[in-house]
């Protein structure tokens, strides 16, 4: 018998604008010990038929159907009764870590409520288990953690945190709503090791709630696919895998990128002129340092030295994981912060310490495209008038007739339709907006794009189709680009060269093809090997490298010798490693082998 | 923390020298003084009475002799208008009163305000949400003066049960009418306050957890959700409570309390420039303090904020 059964499940919500039908007629079985991956887009219902099963259902909410887990009803059962369930014989884990536990409870009271509502342990037991599961999350300094509060722990120890806690009573179901989509690629991994140890070993059943096909490979024995509420195709891994039957299936499998994939970006021609120079860029922002009678700063070195060139047409990715300094140094090119050092030329001429007024005129070819489609339009401005807003400014001789046809081929050229003009961005769907977004930057044919985790929240087959039309506006159009991602698969299908950023400072920048077939720098080594292949076969056979400990903070100054820890030299010094050429046009900061790494390096 | 609290007094000196400049010199600049009146006086007993209250001194040495003053003896000098009473005699006759009926006013507010609003929130569109809602509204559009009269007039004019005015020593009987005109409009500022915020931790992913983890609701209510919903109240409460106990002129005028709300109306018509002056650094010293005292509570409140 499975643990958990689901039976024509319907979920609906009741609003002003009438009945929403949320989840229709799902139907899945969960046994113990195995992996269910639930996958769909946005809307797809996948997240509101496993709230439905936990009872956390909005008050709004209406369901039908049967929600078995042990044989016993779950649905139409009262709070106190969904209470007894809930934490015991059923865990959840949610998406967004950061924001996932109480911020004013320290970490240990969090985790013995736990215990205290669903068992007898109490007092110095409690504690011991307490701080038994947070080793076995591995968390580092476990008893010290346990007297701390979240805002401490970084968002990948608090999804530990997170998993331990809803460990604690042993439930026989976990439930994992995207666990690792918030969390950076190496991050990822070992919470996804992690999820794996606990079902192999405590026979834990695990319904894991996705839209990243890499991530189902890997972790999942089954398969089901959802879309608009409704079930689309449903087997083992392998099976949805190697003959996915339904074309919406067929279709995720392709949208997403791969980092193994066989396509090919061409080089750009040696012949192309040197659009952008940047050289040995520093950003230094002042951090407030807490206590003290006298208030006092230290400096928080985002981008320590950084230097790239980039060519007529030609892509640049740039990688790395949070507090690396992309976005900094994204926001440094364009002037938009003030770089401390270095230097930014734009065709030939230096843009650092230009004024506003003189740099105005360069803003015409120097665009960005930002994260969030939605937050970076104005709400109260027609898209139309986003999008003609660069013409008024840069183009003043044209007349509104001569504007709004601009801004009508440029619609039409990104994708969106005619009768969208008067829309407002609150109407958009998340890609729609990106698409608007991009008009808005492409609008006065600028020579530079920079494109800021530009698809990093959109749906994975709307993220195929920005990536298309980036390309081909870029084939088009002949400008570069700098295309920002913490997503690997991403930049590679759209980068010609690749540079990997690590603590502010570039720690390897080769081709794409360079990078991704022999990558040198250990951390280039850990990145590719952590991100998941959608390829369950792929997935069985790779082998991933580790680093040893945490990705340190900024503002240790020994973090910059973590990976060359043989020559780490004495304390205060402001010394870095060092850049060496190994082919044309690949460079690898110095480090040591991985081995070593290991060796040297003191443990936790 | 104590560090903290020695910053903020160092801050707050200097705010308190620029209250006092700038209050001082804003009253010598408006034209006529205490002593001018329809029917000028003689030139010479105006001359004598300017020259006993030091007025015929040139600006600055009246300014530097009245901070002396405070500092060296904590004297803030003479009434001008209240013969043979001195501005401390005034702080000590009504800063009490006003104080008394203040701080019940304030933990009035609080405790009915906050269990308004908590209820609402968790209730949500139920009656006793939209009965809330519509006190509370109610509440914040009847303006003290016009409450004041329709309370005399209920209970001592209709019912008799309570005296019309006058402050009798601090009798509760002469308390209570004074608190309900005082505190209705903050009680209901807070419970409005409460209950958005409360709506919107309840909302929060946290919340989410603590329900997935089978927390029984009165549980998530007062150990997760209450401290942080909290953190827009106490902000409203630093300014609020300031409000309170600084006193009410239409309070005292009406219930005839005699706080010192009414002192300081009357010094500002009457050129009492001392009164005005102790009054106001009064006032600044308390705002000063309560807004610090609303930082400690934040951090208490919020781990995340380091004093």
């Amino acid at each position: 018998m499975a643990l958990l059964s689901i039976r024509d499940l319907n979920v609906n919500f009741q609003s002003m604008d009438g009945t929403v039908e949320a989840v229709k007629s799902i139907s899945l079985d969960i046994e113990p010990g195995k992996c269910l991956g639930v996958v769909g887009e946005s809307g797809s219902g996948k997240s509101q038929t496993f709230m439905a099963a936990m009872g956390l259902l909005a008050p709004n909410a209406r369901t039908s159907g049967s929600v078995m887990l042990e044989g016993q009803e779950i649905l139409g059962r009262s709070q106190n009764e969904l209470n007894q369930i809930r934490g015991r014989d059923m865990s959840m884990i949610f998406q967004d870590p950061l924001t996932a536990l109480t911020p004013h409870m320290k970490i240990g009271i969090q985790m013995e409520e736990m215990l205290n509502l669903h068992s007898n342990i109490r007092g110095a037991e409690a504690k011991k288990l307490c701080l038994d599961w947070m080793n076995r999350v591995h968390i580092p300094e476990a008893r010290a953690r346990l007297g701390q509060y979240p805002h401490e722990l970084s968002g990948g120890m608090r999804q530990r945190v997170m998993i331990a806690m809803a460990m604690l009573n042993q439930p026989k179901l976990l439930i994992a709503d995207e666990p690792t989509t918030a969390l950076d690629v190496t991050v990822q991994a070992e919470i996804l090791d992690l999820m794996h140890t606990l079902k192999t070993e405590e026979n834990t059943a695990i319904a894991l709630i996705t839209h990243d096909m890499g991530v189902v490979a890997r972790m999942c024995d089954d398969v089901q696919v959802m879309r608009h509420g409704q079930f689309v195709e449903g087997g083992t891994t392998d099976q949805i895998f190697s003959n996915p039957q339904e074309a919406y299936t067929q279709e995720l499998l392709s949208a997403m990128p791969r980092i193994d994939g066989d396509d090919v970006r061409p080089d750009i021609s040696p012949d192309a002129g040197t659009v952008l120079d940047v050289t040995d860029v520093e950003v230094t922002f002042d951090v407030k340092k807490p206590g003290g009678l006298i208030p006092r700063t230290l400096p928080l070195r985002a981008v320590r030295g950084v230097s790239f060139d980039l060519a007529e047409g030609e892509t640049l990715g740039i990688v790395g994981e949070s507090g690396c300094g992309k976005s900094t140094l994204a926001r440094a090119v364009l002037q938009l912060i003030d770089p401390t050092q270095g230097s930014v030329a734009w065709l030939g001429r230096d843009l650092v310490g230009l004024s506003k007024s003189s740099l105005k005129p360069h803003r015409k070819d120097l665009q960005i495209v930002f994260q969030d489609p939605l937050a970076s339009l104005d709400p109260r401005m027609t898209i139309s008038a986003s999008i003609e807003e660069p013409l008024k400014e840069f183009q003043p001789g044209l007349t509104r007739t001569q504007r709004l046809e601009v801004v009508a081929d440029m619609m039409e050229r990104v994708g969106l339709s005619a009768n969208m003009i008067n829309r407002y961005p609150h109407e958009l769907s998340g890609g729609q907006n990106q698409r608007v977004g991009i008009a808005r930057a492409m609008i006065n044919k600028p020579r530079l794009i920079i494109c800021d985790e530009a698809v990093s929240a959109l749906d994975v087959s709307i993220q195929a189709q920005i990536l298309t039309l980036l390309k081909d506006l870029q084939a088009e159009f002949g400008m570069s680009m700098l295309f920002i991602s913490h997503d690997l698969s991403v930049v590679r299908s759209i980068s010609n060269r690749i540079m990997v950023l690590y603590l502010g400072r570039v720690v390897e920048m080769a081709s794409r093809d360079q990078i991704f077939d022999d990558p040198k720098h250990p951390y280039t080594m850990s990145l590719i090997s952590a991100v998941p292949v959608p390829d369950p076969k792929v997935e069985a056979s790779r082998q991933r490298i580790r680093l040893p400990g945490e990705l340190p903070s900024p503002m240790d100054p020994g973090a910059m010798w973590r990976f060359l820890p043989s020559r780490k030299p004495e304390e205060g010094s402001v010394e870095m490693p060092g850049m060496t050429q190994v082919a044309p046009g690949h460079v690898v900061q110095e480090h040591d082998s991985i081995e070593d790494i290991h060796r040297l390096t003191p443990q936790a | 923390m104590l560090n903290f609290i020695i910053r903020r007094i160092a801050v707050a000196i200097p705010t308190l020298i620029i209250l006092l400049i700038a209050s001082f010199w804003l009253m010598q600049t408006a034209p006529g003084g205490p002593f001018t009146s329809e029917r000028p006086l003689p030139a010479q007993v105006l001359a004598n009475i300017e020259a006993k209250y030091g007025l015929d001194q040139p600006v600055y040495k009246q300014l530097w002799d009245y901070v002396v003053g405070i500092l060296t003896q904590f004297d803030f000098g003479p009434s001008y208008k209240y013969k043979d009473r001195s501005v401390n005699d005034i702080i000590a006759q009504g800063f009490p009163v006003t104080l008394t009926y203040g701080v019940i006013s304030f933990l009035v507010a609080i405790i009915v305000g906050g269990a308004l609003g908590i209820s609402a929130a968790i209730r949500q569109n139920s009656w006793l949400d939209y009965f809330a809602v519509g006190v509370t509204i109610g509440a914040q559009v009847l303006p003290n003066f016009v409450m004041a009269p329709i309370l005399i007039l209920v209970f001592t004019l209709w019912l008799g049960w309570l005296p019309g005015g006058g402050w009798n020593g601090g009798q509760w009987q002469h308390i209570i009418m004074p608190v309900i005109a005082l505190s209705t409009s903050y009680m209901a500022s807070i419970a409005r306050l409460m209950r958005s915020s409360m709506l919107e931790v309840l909302r929060s992913n946290f919340i989410r957890t603590a329900r997935a983890k089978g927390l029984p609701e009165r549980t998530i209510i007062w150990r997760h959700a209450l401290k942080p919903s909290l953190l827009p109240v106490v902000s409203y409460l630093g300014p609020a409570f300031v409000g309170m106990v600084t006193g009410s002129f239409i309070i005292d005028a009406i219930f005839g309390t005699g706080g010192i709300g009414y002192f300081y109306v009357n010094a500002a018509f009457n050129r009492d420039y001392a009164v005005m002056m102790g009054l106001t650094i009064l006032l600044g010293s308390m705002t000063i303090l309560f807004n610090m005292v609303v930082d400690i509570l934040y951090a208490w409140i919020d781990p995340k904020i380091r004093l």
